[in-house]
């Protein structure tokens, strides 16, 4: 009976716990979305449930004459796409000839990569945005685009290789006895085994970016070049609080689909976290 | 005979020695194409590279001496860049030494040099991992370790505000920076002012984000827990919400005047409204239960697979064993799920120690402390934002960064020695 009663005494804790947690989780998600489709501009007077909700700030944001949020749109997805395929792709290459090829430097190579991986690129973000100065790359996406690319090198470098040490080895060097070159082996043999780490990078390094605020803001300088980020921020950090709906919208509409993007890959992320943190 | 064998382990030594200048040593070798392209490659180097070694050495070392001619950081690029071709040169250049050497080497062991056929698929061979890593590397160069080697070397010049090109000239001046940030009563009393908070913002909120995520990760493992489908879910949310965005409601619902912390939710536990933005305990109490909002998912969604993976029989033994809750939990839970995330949980911690984007976006490292070039809640990081963006502390800035990261490295390599891919033959 004992037994029992302290069963249900248990689950009852453990589901109110889940219960507040749940309710912390989504109070401020239900708080922004509540404020979205608040009329006016400001914060006060607003409530999570409006009286009279209004989708205006959404036709607001979509307005081409009004605002550059399509604009901020397209150039965030037009970064995150090229750095995503030129992560992808030189990501592989260097991850490949770590795990695969015996070479002089390899070593060293690997114990630099470890520590680039844990030094975070806008540290140096005084010499970053002086070089951009430089060269000429300020207020350029291409800038933007080769800064994210190679700060994402070290880290995915090394979750991959960790994925592709756990292929064996047999695979390619019995294609090498029936004569496949290496490029063949590459990209016919292993790449193809290491489909879920490769959709692991590309998610990374797309969601990287899109997410990036302060790189961005240090080398965009005009507001037609703005990312998504940069540009809500500027919107809010004007006068915050005056345009604070139109923010709430604008942040609704980046919220969903890169939630759901993670959500439906979120598997993949953790099993790739762990695999790659432990094995190395 | 005898004169001949003499002779002959030379090969080795003489062919290194005529390789000083590139080439002449694997003409001695009698390889003659790759004579040529050794003396080719050389010369054009020489060529192509010449007043741009000249003037960027020039330049590394002097900084410029004529104000509004010479633009000193400018002239500090350029000289890095010498410095890299250069040593991307020496590179080959050993090359060439080894090269000639070898071969003078296999001479003297009386085997057949490669010929040119060989040679070329040897060169496909041994060549294409280094093929495959060079754009990455290339720039992982520029992009990544140039933009570090500036920041060390800027860390000895004395670039700010009134050492600023064009108008004026920067100059090195040693390890005054350092001596400065360590001597000078107000950069004392800031930078160890900021280093305390940094440390206590990272233990405060990495420990809270790792233990609330533990716990919860346990609380929804329980075997006769129902709906743990949609619980996950629904505790992984925070961490698929892009941070920038959650960032920012909090920082509209800690807002004073219209925020719903103080206007509904204290108010409705009877609590009064708390200065959140104005005072600097307030606000950092907000960032850490902020960080925790932030982090705890993704302890959450990994202790959640390591608690997955424990087998059920250690529990069922334990039980027969007759093992308390308690005990079931501090010996088999605990130590298993520590022992699989311990890696990560350190990434976390250093994760926190740099984390700029929260304290930036939520109140811009502030409330502002008069007469200090630090705000209230600015961590290391976002000091030297401050440093450079605002005050044009540009010297001072890079002399920190470099202590930031000389903590985080040593923090690194203190954690991957004790990891497995350290000890992992391959990696030697």
């Amino acid at each position: 009976m004992s037994m029992k009663k302290n069963k249900i005494i248990r689950l009852t804790l453990s589901y109110f716990v889940i219960a507040i947690m749940a309710v912390i989780v989504f109070y401020p998600l239900l708080w922004i979305i509540g404020s979205s489709f608040n009329p006016g501009n400001s914060l006060s007077g607003s409530t999570m449930f409006p009286e009279n909700p209004t989708l205006a700030h959404y036709k607001h944001l979509f307005d081409a004459d009004k605002s550059d949020y399509i604009i901020w749109y397209k150039n965030s997805l037009k970064i995150s796409i090229i750095t995503m395929v030129l992560t992808v792709a030189s990501v592989a290459l260097t991850a490949y000839s770590f795990s695969r090829y015996r070479f002089v430097g390899r070593k060293n190579g690997l114990i630099t990569f470890l520590i680039l991986q844990m030094i975070p690129n806008f540290a140096a973000l005084i010499a970053i945005f002086v070089l951009a100065n430089r060269t000429g790359l300020i207020d350029t996406h291409l800038g933007l685009i080769l800064v994210y690319v190679g700060g994402q090198i070290p880290m995915n470098t090394y979750l991959m290789k960790g994925y592709l040490d756990t292929i064996p080895k047999e695979l390619d060097e019995s294609a090498k006895m029936d004569g496949a070159g290496h490029l063949r082996i590459f990209f016919q043999i292993v790449m193809p085994l290491a489909k879920p780490i490769l959709a692991v990078v590309a998610l990374f390094s797309f969601i990287a970016p899109f997410g990036d605020f302060i790189l961005a803001r240090i080398l965009l300088r005009s507001e037609d070049k703005f990312t998504l980020l940069v540009g809500l921020y500027e919107l809010v950090a004007k006068q915050f609080g005056n345009e604070f709906t139109k923010f709430a919208a604008g942040s609704v509409l980046i919220a969903i689909p890169i939630a759901a993007l993670f959500l439906v890959f979120q598997r993949y992320f953790v099993s790739g976290l762990t695999a790659g943190g432990t094995k190395g | 005979m005898e004169a001949e064998k003499v002779g002959s382990t030379k090969h080795a030594k003489t062919a290194a020695l005529l390789s000083i200048v590139p080439g002449i040593g694997q003409f001695y070798n009698r390889q003659f194409l790759k004579g040529i392209i050794f003396l080719v490659l050389a010369a054009s180097f020489g060529i192509v590279f010449g007043d741009i070694l000249n003037m960027g050495f020039w330049g590394l070392f002097t900084l410029g001496e004529i104000p509004k001619v010479d633009h000193s950081i400018f002239l500090l690029i350029d000289g890095i860049i010498a410095l890299i071709v250069t040593v991307l040169g020496l590179g080959v250049y050993a090359f060439n030494l080894y090269d000639a050497h070898s071969n003078g080497k296999k001479r003297d062991l009386g085997l057949k040099l490669n010929s040119v056929r060989e040679q070329y698929h040897n060169l496909i061979d041994g060549g294409f991992p280094y093929l495959m890593i060079s754009p990455g590397f290339l720039l992982l160069i520029f992009v990544v370790i140039f933009p570090i080697i500036f920041v060390i070397l800027l860390a000895f010049t004395n670039y700010d505000l009134y050492h600023s090109p064009p108008a004026k000239l920067v100059d090195w001046i040693g390890i005054q920076n350092f001596i400065d940030i360590f001597k000078i009563d107000i950069w004392r009393n800031t930078f160890f002012k900021v280093l305390g908070w940094t440390i206590v913002w990272t233990f405060g909120a990495t420990t809270f984000q790792i233990a609330l995520g533990m716990f919860l990760a346990i609380i929804v493992n329980q075997k006769d827990l129902k709906g743990k489908a949609i619980i996950r879910t629904i505790l992984i949310l925070p961490w698929a919400v892009p941070a920038f965005v959650s960032i920012m409601i909090f920082s509209g619902m800690f807002n004073e005047t219209f925020g719903a912390i103080n206007k509904m939710i204290l108010p409705a536990l009877g609590l009064d409204p708390q200065p959140w933005m104005t005072e600097a305990n307030w606000t950092r109490l907000a960032l850490i239960l902020i960080q925790g909002w932030l982090g705890f998912p993704f302890i959450f969604a990994m202790v959640t697979g390591v608690l997955q993976s424990i087998p059920e029989d250690l529990y069922e033994a334990a039980t027969v064993d007759g093992a308390s809750i308690w005990q079931k939990f501090s010996k088999i839970t605990l130590p298993l799920v520590l022992f699989a995330t311990a890696p990560i949980m350190i990434t976390q911690y250093t994760f926190n120690f740099n984390n700029f984007n929260v304290i930036f976006l939520f109140n811009n490292g502030g409330p502002a402390v008069p007469g200090q070039t630090a705000w209230g809640t600015d961590i290391l990081i976002s000091w030297i934002y401050r440093l450079t963006m605002t005050s044009a502390q540009y010297g001072k800035a890079a002399a920190i960064t470099m202590i930031l990261s000389f903590i985080i490295i040593a923090v690194a390599l203190w954690q991957f020695r004790r990891t497995k891919s350290f000890q992992e033959e391959d990696m030697m």
